[in-house]
């Protein structure tokens, strides 16, 4: 290993790194801060880095990962989210009388995870990526172990996780019995030629891992852990397991598929069109009926993964591009409403029943206006990255003239303005007194245990957002550029 | 780079509204005031010089453009360009502007500042929507314009605000979601056909060869329009959201966003797919002919005034949409005309209903009567936009829908003659109106105010403007002309529809122009 391998390899030694530093940190001397910046600087060292292999991209080192401008483009985005939770997180773990900084630690481990997954090229590092973060992600779901509902996101998130990953090691192990590799390359090679009934096996080995990348995608039928884990689990955490977490699987799966470009094949196409229309439909149909927003995110997340498949059916290098830009605009979003979600929770509960936001623009008018903001662009309203991610998954759609999907995602688009508007004419309806509250005298208003740099984090958010959706020119060129197209 | 300024002015209007209302709410009226009147000085100007220069063009129909790159890598540039039924639009978008800021004036008390910065947003992606000429840039504007017109409702309409709201957004959405679907088709039928991505309406225009897909496109297009003209059948949005919405909101609504339904049939359904709309002629014009003589039914079973009012705009719109697709020169001018009319006469009497409204608390017209004796100005201004909207000679409504009539009657006798049932159905609602609010038994009602200076203002300009409009439409019709012109050209459809209605030939004073020259002597 030469130390030009090292440079290149930098980034994820620099995150391993931080990790173990900021253990031992705690080790030595416990302290929010301190454990706060510890993590901050590990992910801005890792961003900073990610320079080293963006000017050598294509330089193979080991058969396992590979850092290519598709890979560099998912790491910059997961750092910026794990940077993004891990600012929400200090606001939200301020005022709790629990064990803090650990969390910094299990989101370090996590993006560590992810990392491996989005520049993985090997089925071993696809299932190392996996377990790390999903093992993480374990714990951080249960991390205020004294709500019981906390217990219950752990729990109801590792049984489908562990019960996805047997599937996924299953299905691995029959792939390599038929083809005798477990490289990306060499899958690809195998999968672009033409298929015997003899290579039943592997196809079906195939099966075997969508159905474990289905469960973490929460792509119905594989959808029903995501609720109760996304209601469960610490407002920050939800955050990243609906960013972090999805985009990285989605990075994966589209870098696998793309290469082997098996999506477009029978019976792949048929299959992924089935779930893709089911997730739309059902996403949409359930969201409609929530009065938690954690939930009605939740279901409306398995609607947006819907979306993105339509842009990772139509294949294709613009599908990439499309898939890119949807999750870079989704994870702003995303990021966007758990933050004002997180911004808006007191020390004992999330803020998470829809009733509780009736008003909210009028007595907290910066966190009310964005989470409109980030409402309209889930709704693909112009003016928000929303609107152009939902007009590059369209694009790619209709170029690939996959007409039944178009016309399906279009109808989805419809219904899930229902319930983004519902939140919207929550923020903006002023809030009658109940008859405690004008016993009382004073209105009830949540009480926020917003930070400083979380409220920075909400408006850089939110002008990215809108600078995304009025002039994305910039963006796109740089997406290109580094896809080397 | 004036074309540029008119959104600028009314964006950034809104914006300094909005900043300078924090501090005085009667500043922020103010700037609002002012910005629409710089916006439509403007457009005077334009309009003015264009006359002057005796309608010679750099580049023909094209009165002003700019053109810069947006998001190069999808070949999506910032193109707006202005022909002369866009001066018309823009120019009716910034009188009705004024007349909306005007007409809530004391109207809208809470939130002032607000509620200016969304009328002029809505105000600005009206005229974006009138001046695109890139499709993208004109589908960014399309949706731009619902956003705040949806809080415009949805905060400070009436009692039924939020299902409006919801159920004006939903019906938009959806219906501008297949616009776009037909879009993105387009584009990429073109590059298959050319190879050349562009959303650029002069590359789009060069026609698409008629094929199931290229109609499916075309029908695309179609619904996103028809939605928001509306025509009959998906119109269920209309009487409430109109209802529902602030007196500013009913007049944007009525007097420029069902405009923007009729001018996406002109400049881009019809244009585009020539050969298809063809085939979808009669249909839409048989839809036409029901609209006028459904909205008209059902506004006279309203005892909302404001309701009826709605109603009223199905009918009148009805007319427009059978002019469109009747598509000789005559019914295209005079749909022209019925959007300008439609726009001043159904925006004054949702003014006049708003007025009532606020002095008197409700819109039912069983609970007032006899208005007459204690507000005569207000009677009187109401009767006029009646009789106005009931199409009297003389008064602009006349002109058009007679005009569309006229054309009507070259490619379908029939159709004509059914239409004209609409004259007699609009004079019964009308007056019906008039009956039940200013005459009758004078009830003991709690005293108001009658109209005063700032309403007399808003409605002698209004008033002055249909006159006219109905006097002396000629300026309107030659501005309007290259517009006119290039559809003709480009309208194979109408002969289709003459022919799947059984004309052997072209009615004798098509190849004439007798009737259009008479007219212009009168």
């Amino acid at each position: 290993m030469t130390s030009a391998d090292v440079l290149h390899l930098l980034p994820l030694i620099v995150l391993a790194g931080g990790t173990i530093i900021g253990m031992l940190g705690i080790a030595v001397y416990r302290d929010h801060i301190l454990t706060l910046v510890i993590t901050l600087g590990t992910l801005i060292g890792a961003f900073v880095t990610l320079r080293f292999p963006l000017h050598s991209p294509n330089e193979y080192i080991t058969p396992l990962v590979q850092f290519d401008g598709y890979a560099i483009f998912f790491l910059g985005l997961l750092f910026l989210t794990a940077l993004a939770v891990a600012v929400m997180s200090y606001g939200y773990m301020r005022g709790r009388a629990v064990v803090r900084e650990e969390l910094y630690i299990l989101l370090l481990i996590a993006m560590l995870g992810c990392s491996v997954l989005v520049s993985s090229t090997h089925f071993a590092s696809f299932f190392l990526g996996l377990e790390v973060l999903s093992v993480s992600l374990y714990a951080l779901a249960a991390y205020l172990r004294s709500q019981p509902t906390d217990i219950e996101a752990g729990l109801k998130y590792l049984i489908p996780a562990a019960t996805s990953s047997s599937f996924l090691l299953f299905g691995m192990a029959m792939v390599y019995a038929h083809t005798g590799t477990m490289e990306l390359s060499g899958l690809a090679q195998f999968a672009t030629g033409t298929w015997h009934k003899s290579d039943l096996l592997a196809l079906a080995g195939m099966g075997m891992i969508l159905i474990g990348i289905g469960f973490k995608l929460a792509l119905v039928p594989f959808h029903f852990w995501a609720a109760d884990v996304y209601e469960g689990a610490p407002a920050p955490v939800t955050a990243l397991i609906a960013t972090a977490s999805k985009g990285a699987v989605f990075a994966l799966l589209l870098r696998y598929f793309s290469a082997m470009g098996i999506q477009v094949r029978e019976p792949f196409f048929v299959i992924f069109t089935v779930v893709a229309i089911a997730s739309m439909f059902l996403g949409n149909y359930l969201a409609l009926f929530q009065s938690n927003l954690k939930r009605l995110l939740a279901y409306s997340s398995i609607a947006h993964m819907g979306y993105l498949l339509v842009a990772f059916l139509a294949g294709g290098r613009l599908a990439v591009t499309a898939v890119m830009f949807y999750l870079l605009a989704y994870f702003i979003t995303t990021l966007g409403a758990f933050g004002v979600l997180t911004a808006l929770s007191n020390k004992d509960t999330d803020f998470s029943h829809l009733a509780g936001y009736r008003g909210l623009v009028f007595h907290h008018p910066l966190l009310g206006t964005v989470l409109a903001v980030m409402m309209f662009s889930l709704a693909g309203i112009p003016l928000t990255a929303g609107f152009l991610a939902k007009f590059y998954v369209l694009f790619a759609g209709v170029r690939s003239a996959l007409w039944l999907l178009v016309l399906v995602l279009i109808v989805n688009s419809v219904v899930g303005l229902f319930y983004y508007l519902r939140v919207i004419v929550a923020i903006y309806q002023p809030v009658p007194l109940t008859p405690e509250e004008s016993r009382a005298g004073q209105p009830y208003r949540p009480a926020p245990s917003a930070s400083l740099i979380g409220g920075v984090l909400l408006v850089v958010l939110t002008v990215g957002l809108i600078w995304l959706g009025v002039y994305p020119g910039p963006v796109i060129r740089w997406i290109e550029a580094l896809l080397g197209l | 780079m004036i074309l540029a300024g008119l959104l600028i002015i009314t964006a950034g209007g809104g914006i300094l509204a909005w900043v300078v209302g924090a501090w005085s709410e009667r500043a922020c009226r103010w700037v609002a005031l002012l910005a629409l009147c710089a916006d439509l000085a403007l457009l005077i100007f334009v309009w003015v010089s264009y006359s002057a220069s005796g309608g010679a063009l750099m580049e023909p129909p094209w009165l002003l453009q700019i053109d810069y790159p947006w998001i190069g890598p999808l070949g999506i540039r910032f193109h707006l360009g202005m022909d002369g039924l866009s001066l018309l639009l823009v120019t009716l978008t910034a009188f009705l502007g004024i007349a909306s800021v005007g007409a809530s004036w004391t109207e809208i008390r809470e939130h002032v500042p607000a509620f200016h910065l969304t009328l002029l947003w809505t105000l600005a992606g009206t005229m974006g929507v009138f001046l695109a000429l890139d499709l993208f840039l004109f589908y960014f504007f399309w949706e731009l314009m619902l956003v705040p017109m949806y809080f415009l409702i949805g905060i400070w309409g009436h009692e039924g605000r939020v299902r409006a709201a919801y159920k004006f957004f939903l019906f938009t959405q959806g219906g501008g979601l297949l616009l776009f679907a037909g879009i993105l088709g387009l584009y990429f039928l073109h590059a298959r056909n050319t190879g050349v991505y562009s959303f650029q309406y002069r590359e789009l225009l060069q026609g698409v060869a008629s094929s199931s897909f290229a109609f499916m496109l075309m029908l695309g297009f179609f619904l996103g329009f028809a939605v928001k003209l509306p025509v009959v059948g998906l119109h269920t949005w209309l009487p409430d959201a109109h209802t529902e919405a602030p007196t500013a909101g009913s007049v944007v609504l009525a007097g420029l966003m069902l405009k923007t339904g009729a001018y996406g049939f002109l400049r881009f359904a019809l244009p585009l797919f020539p050969n298809q709309s063809a085939e979808l002629a009669s249909a839409a014009m048989i839809l036409g002919t029901i609209g006028i003589l459904y909205g008209a039914f059902l506004a006279f079973a309203q005892t909302d005034a404001k309701r009826l009012v709605a109603y009223t705009s199905i009918s009148h719109l009805g007319f427009a949409l059978l002019g469109i697709y009747a598509g000789n020169r005559l019914a295209l001018q005079g749909a022209i005309i019925v959007l300008l009319a439609h726009g001043l006469s159904t925006g004054g009497l949702f003014i006049v209903v708003g007025a009532l409204q606020e002095r008197f608390h409700t819109r039912r017209m069983d609970e007032l009567s006899g208005l007459w004796s204690s507000i005569p100005r207000m009677g009187g201004v109401a009767m006029f936009l009646a009789v106005a909207s009931l199409g009297l000679p003389g008064l602009a409504n006349f002109v058009g829908e007679f005009l569309v009539l006229t054309g009507t009657f070259a490619v379908s006798p029939v159709l004509a003659a059914i239409a004209a049932l609409g004259f007699v159905l609009s004079s019964i609602y009308s007056l019906w109106l008039i009956y039940r609010l200013f005459q009758g038994p004078e009830r003991r009602m709690k005293e108001a105010p009658d109209l005063g200076g700032r309403e007399m203002a808003i409605f002698g300009a209004i008033i002055a403007v249909i006159i006219w409009l109905g006097v002396y439409p000629q300026p309107v019709l030659t501005t309007a002309k290259p517009t006119v012109d290039s559809l003709v050209s480009s309208a194979t459809y109408v002969m289709q529809a003459a022919d799947e209605f059984g004309e052997r030939e072209r009615s004798p004073y098509e190849e004439t122009g007798a009737p259009e020259a008479e007219y212009d002597e009168r």
